[in-house]
């Protein structure tokens, strides 16, 4: 049997047209390499290196002390608030948006990426003038002894504010690619309400739900702006990590400063390398079923 | 189980998706809902499902009135155009799913679902398939396990929506005997909706006809084809040719060809279209002495024992080509050639003076 040569085979050198000339090719890698490294590897090593600068032990002690500790724990249980709620809410969002038509949906759509476009400061500024004692509310709050802003429950608020999007965001445009056909063959078999979101609903949405969910974690802890707004930066009560790291950086305390703020870059690596881990199966998900 | 449908309207905005329909479906049968798309045939499928609610009008499950009653209280197994099977779940735990969400007092046992479950996919002849997700299915076999799925709950009545829509002419086929044959078996109230003429005339007992959310005619597939009620059916069914006449008297003029029409006696001079089936209509070389139309072949198609040949009249009686099917020993015997002048002469045609006239189709 002879063999038929195949075209592509051939080692005739013939441009291929698509393809730009490998001078520009480089270049525009070259390009996009040095803008990454010097906006974004470089300040990163540099975190770090700073950090460290003066070894383990000073860095290990910048992260201890009681302060740092009790931003710490705030941040984690402003994020352990937030990241809830948000949850529960994007998906409420997102199934209201994708699977149902109803009169003012697009002004929820809106509504959702609000945060998205309003300044994190203005933000702030809003819960201040709701909450705080100049407010209408705010002699009420006084008079039961309730305290909002300059407190954790402002800074929850102003977490929670700032991460509405995320969740809903990621989960619309999935549940509106997958339709809501699973659903209805679900309820017309006999399952109820809540069997067709535990079995179908979640199961289908479960990747792009862990998506949305470390982006939305990622933002809690590490938002700025709306929870400076709020927060008052009393050390040991209501100061964030990111707080933290500005109160050190502006005492002139730099190591304890980048020591702090490499928590949070430390806390941004591992979410891309989880987002990278994820965002593959989101898009298996999202492909598997559509297709006949 | 029976079906009936009383009054039932309902509007999509200032879309009108059903306009005042009433329909009984028989028990045990296997009724077919065909329309082009934009008829309302999906929209009154789910309808009688549940899935939506009308404006107006009542849909009957053995004359008890179910308008406000659940979908989960109506018994239906309903299959989807895009089979609509549970992505995440094996296919196994797909067709087990209606089991396994009844009250703990109703549920099987694990082995009984076990059981049923097995049965239903030997049933549609894919049990070897049970461990699979559906995505690694291929079409046909998805939709076959949708089916089973359907039928895994006992519904009393069988919903389809346009179950072969999505699948290859070839697979289209083999499914739609076996749904006839495993309807035959089960005998359970189905209605099923396509735009696939051929499939409903092949399938159904009965044909309810629908167009722009009005139903048109109710039969069966014979009846249907051979007497259509209105020149919507005539065209929507099978192959026509498109005559332009008048009608006088009880006499029909479509050229120089004069037909008896002693139902219409009273009309004065109306303007009127004829219809004619392909296989209504005789060829000649000759004229014979009777009036017949001149026309000549145009293109000829003599695949199979039928020959089909296009042709172009003389005179405009008829706007578009003429398509005649003849046999093929026929064809032989007249030895027709492209371009060969010949005269045809319809055995069968209906009139319908445009009066009467009463679904517009161009």
């Amino acid at each position: 049997m002879t063999a038929i040569p195949l075209p592509q085979a051939s080692p005739a050198p013939h441009k291929v047209v698509t393809q730009e000339s490998p001078w520009a090719r480089w270049i525009l890698i070259l390009l996009a390499l040095s803008f990454l490294s010097l906006f974004l590897l470089l300040p990163l090593v540099a975190v770090f290196f700073e950090a460290l600068r003066k070894g383990w032990e000073v860095y290990l002690a910048a992260i201890t002390e009681p302060d740092a500790l009790a931003a710490i724990r705030l941040t984690l249980i402003a994020a352990a608030i937030a990241v809830p709620l948000n949850l529960i809410f994007g998906i409420a969002a997102a199934w209201a948006i994708a699977k149902f038509e109803f009169r003012g949906k697009s002004i929820l759509t809106s509504l959702i990426d609000l945060p998205f476009s309003v300044s994190p400061v203005v933000a702030g500024l809003i819960y201040v003038l709701i909450f705080g004692l100049q407010s209408w509310i705010g002699p009420w709050l006084r008079e039961h002894d309730l305290s909002i802003i300059f407190a954790v429950p402002g800074i929850v608020l102003a977490t929670i504010f700032v991460t509405v999007p995320f969740i809903a965001r990621e989960l619309i445009p999935l549940m509106q690619a997958q339709g809501s056909e699973e659903e209805e063959a679900a309820i017309i078999l006999g399952a109820n309400g809540w069997q067709t979101l535990w079995y179908i609903t979640l199961p289908n949405i479960k990747w792009g739900l862990l998506y949305g969910t470390i982006l939305c974690n990622a933002r809690a802890m590490g938002e700025f702006g709306a929870v400076s707004v709020v927060s008052g930066h009393i050390r040991g009560l209501t100061n964030t990590l990111s707080l933290h790291v500005e109160i050190l950086y502006n005492e002139y305390n730099f190591v304890a400063a980048f020591a702090v703020a490499s928590l949070l870059a430390l806390l941004a690596l591992i979410t891309l390398v989880l987002k990278t881990l994820v965002e593959a199966r989101v898009a298996q998900q999202t492909s598997r079923g559509n297709h006949p | 189980m029976t079906i009936e449908i009383h009054d039932l309207s309902k509007q999509f905005g200032s879309f009108t998706a059903l306009n005042d329909i009433n329909l009984k479906v028989n028990p045990g049968e296997l009724l077919a809902l065909l329309g082009p798309s934009g008829s309302g045939k999906t929209t009154l499928l789910r309808v009688i499902a549940g899935l939506e609610t009308a404006d107006s009008g009542q849909v009957l499950f053995n004359q008890e009135d179910s308008t406000d009653k659940h979908i989960r209280d109506r018994h239906v197994g309903f299959v989807f155009q895009h089979y609509a099977l549970f992505r995440n779940m094996t296919i196994f735990e797909n067709v087990a799913f209606g089991l396994r969400v009844r009250p703990r007092k109703q549920r099987p046992s694990a082995r009984e679902i076990n059981r049923r479950v097995t049965e239903l996919l030997q049933l549609v002849q894919l049990d070897w398939l049970a461990d699979r997700y559906p995505h690694q299915l291929s079409g046909g076999q998805r939709q076959r396990i949708a089916l089973a799925r359907a039928l895994a709950v006992e519904p009393s009545v069988l919903l389809l929506d346009e179950p072969f829509g999505a699948l290859d002419a070839k697979v289209r086929k083999e499914l739609r005997a076996w749904l006839r044959k495993l309807h035959d078996d089960m005998h359970i109230t189905s209605v099923f909706v396509t735009h696939d003429q051929e499939e409903t005339l092949e399938v159904a007992d009965r044909i309810v006809v629908m167009n722009r959310g009005r139903i048109e005619q109710i039969g069966t597939p014979d009846e249907v084809y051979e007497k259509p009620a209105n020149p919507f059916v005539y065209e929507f069914l099978g192959h026509v040719n498109l005559f332009h006449g008048r009608v006088h008297q009880g006499h029909a003029w479509i050229g120089d060809l004069e037909v008896d029409a002693p139902e219409y006696s009273e009309a004065e001079d109306l303007n009127a279209i004829a219809y004619v089936r392909p296989h209504d209509l005789e060829v000649d070389r000759t004229l014979n002495g009777e009036p017949a139309l001149a026309a000549h072949i145009v293109h000829i198609l003599a695949i199979g024992p039928v020959v089909r040949l296009e042709l172009a009249g003389k005179d405009n009686q008829s706007a578009n080509s003429i398509y005649a099917e003849i046999s093929k020993e026929r064809f032989r015997e007249l030895q027709l050639a492209r371009g060969d002048q010949v005269f045809i002469k319809p055995r069968k045609l209906d009139l319908f003076p445009n009066h009467t006239q009463n679904g517009s189709i161009h």
